[in-house]
């Protein structure tokens, strides 16, 4: 299970990696915004997207809306962990086609179970 | 700002009064015939007009000067100039606060990582000790077997003593490092007051413009689209959103938005 975190901060990033890895998640990837993440995206091998919303370059949504719109990664994961707040933005990220939403501040249980569930719908 | 009597909305009084008095002396001159002494009228109230839109554009430049030279922020004492010499405006200072957050998270996380293996190391190290000590008191240990364990029980006893120092060092460690609150709050404090000052001056400046616009007889046409903001989800992010508990349109934590979720069908 090859994971990428696309974050602007690395501290989160770090963060994410760490409690990924404490969820048994040891291969990832980072990048640091969404016209970062795309290239790496597209050369393949990623199970599953991490990705914030605001970000310089191209934001998580953006990143969103071009992964669906990529044969090869249009059903790629996608848990959005993100500041953004607004239910109208939940609820176009929604639209976008994420199969998970976390709002920072968080708890490592929450990013547990997010990461559980998505599995689990995609496995049944 | 010194425009304490230039209330909002409202023309300098003296102008105001030269307005009034001269626009009647006209209506009276038109309705005499005198038209002679009209156009002087005519021109004198132009004359009027030019020097009080002169006062205003002067006026505003000079306040639009004072906001930006008030921008900057005079040292008090030698501590504070020592701090500014390093961060000379407030993007500098903001990108401190940055620089002092990221730093104290790394340094944390830093700790944590080294601390975890050890804290697992003890962990299966003591279990593993359990397992051997209950098969001793099963006695279904051999005698040199038992020496062994008891050499490595002394081992253990020692490595528990030097990694719980480390331990407790990185702990003390990573208490110090949240001083960063401290520091950047300060720093943010000032920010946000020099925002604020910075705010009354621009709001100073708004008025006082629109005082020119008013002799000038301006009407500025605002686009719709800049009088309405896009009120759909844009592709850029906003960050985190303040108050959030006492706002209708933003989710106050996971369960909002996993109730939110859960009503589209997720």
């Amino acid at each position: 299970m090859k994971i990428l975190i696309v974050d602007d901060f690395s501290t989160m990033r770090r963060i994410i990696k760490n409690l990924l890895r404490d969820l048994g998640f040891t291969n990832t990837d980072e990048a640091d915004d969404g016209k970062t993440a795309l290239p790496m995206l597209k050369g393949g091998g990623y199970d599953f997207l991490v990705t914030d919303w605001n970000m310089p370059g191209m934001s998580g949504l953006e990143l969103l809306n071009e992964v669906r719109a990529d044969d090869n990664l249009k059903t790629l994961p996608v848990l959005m962990v993100t500041a953004e707040a607004k239910r109208d933005q939940i609820v176009a990220a929604a639209q976008a086609g994420v199969n998970g939403y976390v709002v920072k501040p968080f708890t490592a249980a929450v990013l547990k179970e997010k990461i559980e569930k998505i599995f689990e719908r995609i496995d049944s | 700002m010194g425009n304490g009597n230039h209330e909002k909305g409202q023309l300098d009084p003296e102008f105001e009064a030269q307005l009034k008095s001269q626009a009647e002396e006209l209506k009276q001159q038109v309705d005499a015939g005198d038209y002679a002494a009209a156009m002087r009228s005519i021109n004198d109230l132009n004359d009027v007009r030019d020097q009080s839109l002169y006062r205003e554009v002067g006026r505003l430049t000079r306040s639009l000067h004072e906001a930006i030279r008030n921008f900057q922020i005079d040292p008090q004492n030698a501590e504070q100039r020592e701090a500014l010499s390093k961060m000379t405006d407030a993007s500098d200072r903001l990108s401190y606060v940055v620089e002092m957050t990221d730093s104290a998270a790394n340094r944390t996380m830093d700790l944590v990582e080294e601390a975890m293996p050890k804290t697992n190391a003890l962990k299966e190290e003591a279990g593993h000790l359990l397992s051997e000590w209950q098969r001793f008191r099963r006695r279904e240990m051999s005698a040199d077997e038992f020496r062994e364990l008891s050499r490595r029980v002394e081992h253990f006893f020692a490595s528990v003593s030097t990694e719980s120092e480390t331990i407790y060092g990185s702990l003390s460690e990573i208490l110090l490092a949240q001083d960063f609150q401290d520091l950047t709050g300060q720093v943010i404090q000032k920010v946000t007051t020099l925002v604020k000052e910075v705010e009354e001056h621009l709001l100073h400046l708004v008025v006082m413009a629109s005082h020119v616009d008013q002799m000038t007889g301006t009407d500025h046409q605002l686009d719709d689209s800049e009088k309405t903001p896009d009120k759909k989800a844009s592709g850029k992010g906003e960050g985190p959103q303040l108050n959030a508990e006492e706002r209708e349109d933003v989710v106050s934590g996971q369960d909002d938005v996993d109730d939110l979720l859960s009503s589209l069908g997720f």
